[in-house]
């Protein structure tokens, strides 16, 4: 394999840690998976890196790892280099981290999808291992022994016979003169002699947060920068139509107004448009904001009324729409039937709200009159999208935008779409100095990319044990595909999958449609995206048949689950997230296995003794490709006052790398979805928001969340699957199914702030 | 000129209105940025300051209020980032994306200070504070072993 050391100097800062003149030994992982490489830099030469780079080992031992993806709240900026660090058998003490700009080289670092340890376990592995075998030969050499009685241990590289240890500073020098083996070749670590995956440590970041020490989007500074707020149109599309800005620029501290000019064609990551005002402090620039005397022509969307909208949702739903799974002939069999059951579900916009809004700093550089680079700093999810949407902006190469990245106050997938991080970029390039965007939680309520708005129509027949025969699904709302391509009112294949078309019950014919639906708002992706809407329609159509049936809620699940079988994927006519079936098959087997073990964990079999006003709720569902189930308990008292005591968890995600991070995000998923269930709803009234802050747009908070979650995350040999996103979906479902058990009402619409839950 | 007590040192603000909020002014005046922007009207906490030991939302509290009165950041929680708070918060994993975990651990601080073994009905009412990540369990958890180490 050859050696790819780049002599390339542009992509300055990366790997910064390591001082002028160290040898250091590097191997790097690019996006071909097989495709990995060790660099050399000769001692005393300048130090010139290829971002490719994962690891690099210091002729002091000093280990740097390179963590492409984002923070946010996962621990995946510990987690990944812990696997490195594994097959590396580096002392984790003597490990450091260095955060990647963007480089598309590295691979995605599109920190979304619950993706990232599913995508990169491996090749992180092999990136470890290489750098091992390296320093395993090069201790065989000097031993003149065979390198497979030398093995990494701690740091070190050791010969059992003789005895004879070398560290692996000392080993570099030597390793670095070495071939690099094919990744074929390699020796890797069997799980059972795994030293941190699967094992806990705190994260790389804790001790920054717990002083007020870390750096996150809104805090990230550049000499000499100004901040700006900005005056964004009140409707998706519309335009600035006057202007007055005199009484803004008599703000103390105000320095410029200026004009950003709204999107063409589809909205993607471009800005909105509107009115910065950049200031000394992001406080002048709000008050100047808020002195702006602007008019806008709201232009097509200013008609935007989602009452209106439910409706139109509702009758796409009735009607029959686009077929993406038909298996048997669910219409005849439902038209022939006497036992014919059905509902309707829905749920509407949500915003994303992260607790940090928003926030980039761009210093674009012009010289001689041309733009040359823009370097920036942002929480992203994203640094390769900011490089691809800032570099359009300024027509510049991507390559010459270079992003640092913040930790994240989280994302929940607002933070991959950069139209933010433009703004800065264009405001820089204007005032040539550099400029520091804040979004307003109000701008961050009213200018987000929403959470669809749906409807779910259900239909089954059923026969006399109460299971159905035959299950239609028809479902509408605006696609995320028209944030892409303007006009588009089809919904997309990813979208249908998430919670539709996937369908795991035993049912002869099924059959999965969609219809058209519109988009007058920027539609985005949401923590478990469709699986939201969609899983809450199924799980409480389940539940539903159930009671029907007469039967329990859990033994009615099960055995719509069917044998324990692997789906047909083909026949569902599943992408499985772009996973090959061999390697993440769609296994009932474990998805009952969740549901049953999730029902022990909460002691199922007091469902049915519970009084009036206490309930237990049941459901469960893959996504992600991993396996949740979740129980819900509540309390309502007759006025209708809900309290959730206790919730269940149990999630099967293949192998874990960090047991406790994903043991809080099962946790946090639990308060998610609680606000998603309990308060979550953004509604337009003419094209505008009509909730501007945390007031009323609620976010459960801890008298409200679930008081108490006990998760288990089930031992599994399997390849990892997502967990960020895997144990949202099931939460709701099973909430207004024990909602139902404790009251008798049946809820088929979030938010439950809408419905009256008193009783008598 | 306006001179403000922040963490026992006495900084001068210049002239600058009397309602400026002081959050603003610890993060972009002072380079206090541990404290955190979350809503502006006071609806999240992420942005808990102490006032003379009691815990205030500092983006609704204006330098003319603050006056003579001590302020507290995150920077002057501890020296060493050791308060019982925040141990207590190390040993638990609070903090996913972090964000929010300043004001949690300042209002959380001010509580015990208050009152030194907290109900759980009585941290529910005291701890309103957003936390998108959904950390609360643990926050509940982490104010009880503060609250030993404290009596300690």
């Amino acid at each position: 394999m050859s050696n790819p050391f780049n002599k390339d100097m542009s992509r300055r800062g990366f790997l910064s840690s390591i001082s002028t003149g160290s040898l250091v030994l590097m191997a790097r992982v690019s996006q071909a998976e097989d495709d990995v490489a060790v660099a050399v830099v000769e001692e005393g030469s300048v130090p010139t890196f290829d971002p490719d780079l994962f690891v690099s080992i210091a002729r002091d031992g000093v280990v740097t790892i390179t963590a492409h993806r984002s923070e946010m709240g996962t621990g995946i900026r510990t987690g990944l280099p812990r696997v490195v660090a594994d097959e590396l058998e580096a002392d984790w003490s003597k490990v450091v981290i260095e955060q990647a700009v963007g480089d598309k080289r590295l691979g995605s670092q599109n920190t979304d999808g619950s993706n990232s340890v599913r995508h990169f376990f491996q090749r992180m592995r092999v990136a470890g291992a290489t750098a091992r075998t390296m320093l395993e030969q090069a201790a065989a050499e000097i031993w003149n022994v065979e390198p497979t009685e030398c093995h990494g241990r701690n740091h070190r590289v050791v010969h059992a016979e003789s005895g004879k240890s070398l560290g692996y500073g000392d080993l570099v020098e030597a390793a670095s003169k070495l071939d690099i083996p094919a990744s074929d070749t390699l020796r890797m670590k069997p799980a059972s002699e795994w030293r941190y995956i699967g094992k806990d440590a705190p994260i790389t970041d804790l001790d920054a947060i717990l002083t007020g020490k870390a750096e996150y989007g809104i805090d990230a500074r550049m000499e000499n920068q100004l901040y700006a707020v900005i005056a964004r149109p009140p409707v998706v599309g519309g335009k600035l139509k006057t202007l007055e800005s005199a009484d803004t620029l008599a703000v103390e501290g105000v320095q410029h107004v200026i004009e950003i000019e709204g999107y063409q064609g589809a909205p993607v990551f471009q800005p909105l448009g509107g009115v910065a005002v950049c200031a000394d402090s992001t406080w002048a620039a709000w008050q100047g904001r808020d002195l702006l005397k602007v008019s806008w022509d709201d232009g097509p969307n200013g008609e935007y009324d989602t009452e209106v909208f439910a409706a139109d949702l509702a009758e796409a739903a009735k009607r029959p729409g686009k077929v993406w799974r038909n298996n048997g002939d669910a219409m005849a069999t439902i038209a022939n039937s006497a036992a014919v059951q059905n509902a309707d579900y829905s749920v509407p916009h949500l915003a994303h709200a992260s607790m940090e809004t928003p926030c980039a700093v761009a210093d674009v550089k012009v010289e001689s009159g041309k733009v040359v680079s823009c370097v920036l700093k942002a929480a992203t999810q994203n640094p390769q999208a900011v490089q691809q949407a800032v570099a359009a902006a300024l027509a510049i190469p991507e390559a010459e935008v270079i992003v640092h990245v913040t930790l994240l106050g989280s994302g929940f997938g607002r933070k991959s779409k950069p139209d933010y991080c433009v703004e800065a970029a264009l405001l820089s390039l204007k005032l040539q100095r550099p400029v520091h965007v804040t979004w307003t939680r109000e701008d961050d309520i009213q200018h987000d990319y929403y959470h669809t708005m749906s409807h779910v129509h259900l239909e089954a027949s059923v026969g006399e044990d109460g299971l159905p025969t035959a299950w239609l699904q028809r479902a509408a709302f605006p696609s995320i595909s028209s944030l892409f391509s303007a006009g588009s009112e089809n919904a997309a294949g990813f979208e249908v999958e998430m919670g539709l078309q996937d369908l795991p019950y035993d049912v002869p014919h099924i059959r999965v449609e969609s219809g058209k639906a519109k988009a007058s708002t920027r539609i985005g992706w949401l923590r478990s995206v469709n699986h939201i809407p969609h899983n809450f329609a199924v799980s409480s159509f389940a539940d539903e048949l159930a009671h029907h049936a007469g039967r329990d809620p859990l033994e009615y699940l099960l055995a719509l689950l069917g044998e324990d079988r692997l789906l047909d994927m083909k026949a569902a006519g599943l992408s499985n997230r772009g996973a090959s079936a061999e390697e993440y098959p769609y296994d009932i087997g474990r998805l009952k296995h969740v549901t049953r073990r999730v029902a022990e964990m909460a002691d199922w079999q007091r469902a049915g003794e519970l009084p009036k006003g206490r309930g237990l709720g049941i459901a469960s569902c893959r996504s992600f490709l991993g396996y949740t189930g979740h129980v819900v308990e509540v309390e309502i008292d007759q006025k209708g006052k809900l309290q959730i005591p206790k919730v269940w968890v149990a999630l099967d995600a293949g192998v874990i790398v960090s047991p406790d991070r994903v043991l809080a995000q099962v946790e946090g998923a639990a308060s998610m979805a609680a606000t998603i269930a309990l308060h979550g709803k953004i509604s337009f009234t003419k094209g505008r928001v009509n909730q501007s802050n945390f007031d009323d747009y609620r976010i459960a908070t801890m008298s409200d969340s679930p008081r108490e979650v006990v998760a288990e995350l089930v031992k599994s040999d399997a390849p990892p699957a997502g967990v960020g996103e895997t144990p949202v979906p099931s939460f709701a479902p099973a909430l207004c199914n024990a909602i139902f058990a404790a009251t008798g009402k049946r809820i088929r619409s979030l938010p439950l702030a809408d419905h009256d839950l008193s009783w008598s | 000129m306006t001179i403000i007590n922040v963490n026992g040192e006495k900084r001068e603000l210049g002239d600058i209105p009397d309602d400026t909020p002081l959050l603003w002014v610890l993060r972009d005046q002072l380079g206090l940025t541990g404290t955190k922007y979350g809503c502006g009207v006071s609806e999240c906490g992420v942005c808990t300051v102490h006032l003379d030991g009691e815990a205030v939302q500092s983006c609704v509290t204006t330098v003319g209020e603050v006056g003579d009165s001590l302020v507290t950041t995150i920077e002057g929680l501890s020296e060493d980032g050791t308060h019982p708070v925040q141990n207590a918060w190390r040993e638990h994993g609070v903090p996913q994306c972090g964000y929010c975990q300043v004001g949690q651990m300042m209002m959380a601080a001010a509580l015990l200070k208050a009152n030194a073994s907290p109900t759980d009905e009585e941290i529910e009412n005291e701890m309103w504070n957003i936390c998108r990540c959904g950390t609360y369990p643990r926050i509940r958890a982490a104010i009880k072993t503060a609250a030993k180490e404290m009596q300690k």
